[in-house]
């Protein structure tokens, strides 16, 4: 720190002092060495050693920078370094995430462990697969979709073309977003109720359940995103289409619906994407299954989500052993890989034929 | 606010009486189908409360076994509120700060380029499966926390937050992971709103010399007040009903305990948690004491999320 006084009591110009440019490169050098000793002097562990060196290099630079720049560029500085904190600590949990999911549930997957199911297989030791639990989650996550996607896409239509600014459509927005607010779990024990009540059967498990469960968390997104696509649609589309003698319908069928293809299928992706990795509304209407049950009106259906956490609660408490937990990890991987590639897939679409108006 | 923006062709209207319109049956159809799904969406709703009603309310003179050792369902359901409420707010606590920072990142810190992979990276986090958050935080995240706990409660037992003891599998761990989950969400929605800021204030205010602090803290944070507040209700209603990280990750049993402390082994059950966790060996008026539960939880995330979208709007009709 010494080196740089020299360079602060020039005389008194307009100019106020200022930091070298490499300040922020030399108080966290400064700042790594003290965490560093400091951290071996106490004997603790890396975490310790990085806090202290965080907090070392706040307090250094903000006297720093108090000394030569004064009060406000030093709090400028502080909160510039608080800032980019935040980020780095909400990216450390993601990529200890991803590299633990990663490592730990590669080596599992093997072909064998996708295309065998659990039958005669316990849920602790090895062996068994998750060629069921795969299939169940494109089952019920597709029944989701069919009932979702008419009925978000319609009424979006419906509250963008029919009925802008009446009493109903205002209703229905706040329905939506009341829908938007519903907890998973809730979603689950009213598809439980419905089924109880429909079926007479005192602890119904069926994948239409589930789909229906999926649906109610569906349709909230697929409105929404629907909606703000539909908006984007010039209104001039619209109106040259009807001076040209266009019915309505064709009108929306033929123009409206192609300009805002690219993103009302991101908005849709996205949303299976989100309702394919839900797992507490199919731990209470779909239950678990030791193989692939292909009939959604009877019977448990093994879904992914739930796979990963029956297995998990398969013990009492945190007494896994090692093998037994590895099952846990592939199957998490799957799903991560699932999930996001839907998601990827929803971003490239968008990106490509993204419309040119808007943002 | 979101029905307003198309004041709309109204053309099959329109037309004059003696020219008689084509019988347009496409159109009769499209548009009574398009009513149709709105009205379902009405009546999906309307089921929601209603099946949970019919299969809510038996539980209300439930009691001993039926309400999981509880003396009646007020007690259960109060002590379970009790636990979702107090692991979301400390959840609030955490995510607050951090959804700030994020957010300027994206949209006043970073350089142009950086700013939207950066985006990329929150969104990526809000892909990821809540079971999946759960087993990590399990598996991963519980025990690094708990050197940290040992330490705490060393060092400070005698704030009630940390006396007790001490498990990697508390109340903090819980409420820790689900602040990640409502990250994302909270960094979404407060980055739009600081985006909104008219670019003619915040050059003003740079141009009479603030720093990019004195900018965002005169210009940014007084225009964006109402909807930081409104995200941060959003996300409180998004961790309020949050089911698997708790359930995997907290270790709790039966309706838990009414204690302060969050590192401790004793800790509180969240209403999804304990739904999750006590579903698979319940039958008959068990079942009927969780959907009552379900009810409460429910009512609660519509409230706050009404507050939080009341509030917004305000915001919006004022600026």
């Amino acid at each position: 720190m010494t080196h740089t006084e020299i360079a602060a009591p020039q005389e008194m110009a307009i100019r106020a002092g200022q930091l070298p440019r490499a300040a922020t490169l030399l108080t966290v050098v400064f700042a790594v060495a003290i965490g560093g000793v400091a951290g071996m002097l106490l004997g603790s562990g890396f975490a310790v050693m990085v806090l202290l060196a965080w907090l070392v290099f706040l307090v250094s630079l903000t006297a720093w920078s108090t000394a030569v720049e004064g009060r406000r560029k030093a709090t400028d500085r502080l909160v510039n370094a608080l800032v980019w904190s935040t980020f780095a600590v909400a990216m450390m949990p993601l990529l200890s995430l991803l590299y633990t999911v990663i490592v730990k549930g590669g080596p599992v997957l093997t072909p064998s462990f996708l295309q065998s199911d659990m039958t005669g297989f316990a849920s602790l030791g090895q062996g068994g697969g998750i060629y069921h639990a795969i299939m169940g989650t494109i089952m019920v996550t597709a029944i989701a979709a069919i009932i979702a996607i008419p009925v978000g896409l319609f009424t979006a239509i419906y509250l963008v073309e029919y009925s802008a600014g009446s009493r109903l459509a205002k209703v229905i927005t706040f329905l939506v977003d009341v829908m938007t607010g519903i907890p998973s779990i809730v979603a689950g024990l009213f598809a439980l109720s419905l089924f109880i009540v429909l079926t007479g059967d005192p602890l119904p498990r069926l994948g239409l359940g589930g789909g229906v469960a999926l649906s109610l968390l569906m349709i909230p997104t697929v409105v929404r995103s629907v909606e703000e696509m539909l908006k984007l649609v010039p209104d001039d589309l619209r109106e040259a289409s009807y001076a040209l003698g266009v019915p309505k319908w064709r009108t929306i069928v033929k123009v409206v619906l192609p300009t805002a293809v690219a993103g009302i299928v991101t908005g849709i992706t996205l949303a299976i994407a989100r309702v394919a990795g839900e797992t507490a509304p199919l731990l209470l209407i779909c239950g678990t299954f030791p193989e692939a049950n292909w009939n959604p009106f009877s019977g448990a259906v093994q879904t992914l989500p739930v796979y990963i956490y029956s297995s998990l609660n398969g013990t009492t408490d945190a007494k896994y052993g090692d093998i037994w937990t590895d099952r846990v990890w592939g199957a998490a991987l799957v799903l991560i890989i699932i999930v996001m590639a839907l998601n990827l897939i929803a971003r490239i679409i968008g990106n490509i034929f993204a419309p040119k108006t808007g943002r | 606010m979101s029905t307003m923006v198309d004041p709309g062709p109204e053309a099959p209207e329109a037309p004059p009486v003696e020219a008689k319109p084509p019988t347009r049956l496409g159109d009769l159809l499209f548009s009574k189908v398009s009513l149709v799904s709105g009205l379902i969406v009405i009546l999906f709703l309307a089921g929601v409360g209603t099946f949970l009603l019919i299969q809510g309310l038996p539980a209300l003179d439930a009691s001993g076994e039926a309400t999981y050792g509880e003396p009646d369902i007020w007690k259960f359901v109060g002590m379970l509120l009790y636990g979702t409420i107090y692991a979301s707010l400390i959840a609030i606590v955490i995510v607050t700060p951090l959804a700030v920072g994020l957010a300027l990142v994206i949209s006043h810190y970073a350089p142009k380029a950086l700013a939207k992979p950066v985006g990329y990276l929150v969104d990526l986090l809000a892909a990821v499966p809540s079971v999946v958050f759960g087993l990590w935080g399990l598996e991963v995240l519980a025990p690094k926390l708990l050197p940290a706990y040992k330490w705490l409660n060393e060092h400070f037992s005698w704030i009630p937050l940390f006396d007790g003891s001490v498990n990697s599998r508390s109340l903090l761990t819980a409420s820790i992971v689900l602040a990640l989950m409502a990250l994302p969400i909270v960094t979404a929605l407060l980055r739009e709103i600081f985006a909104q800021t008219p670019r003619a204030h915040e050059e003003a205010a740079l141009a009479l010399g603030a720093t990019r602090w004195e900018m965002i803290r005169l210009a940014v944070f007084p225009y964006a007040r109402s909807g930081m507040v409104a995200a941060i209700l959003l996300g409180l209603g998004r961790a309020l009903g949050e089911t698997m990280a708790v359930a995997m990750v907290l270790s709790a049993t039966g309706t838990g305990y009414l204690t302060l402390s969050i590192i401790s082994a004793e800790n509180p059950n969240t209403i999804a948690a304990f739904i999750a966790n006590n579903y698979a060996n319940a039958s008959g008026d068990k079942i009927n004491t969780m959907i009552f539960a379900g009810l409460a939880l429910f009512l609660l995330t519509f409230v706050v999320n009404f507050a939080g979208r009341w509030i917004a709007t305000r915001g919006q009709n004022k600026g």
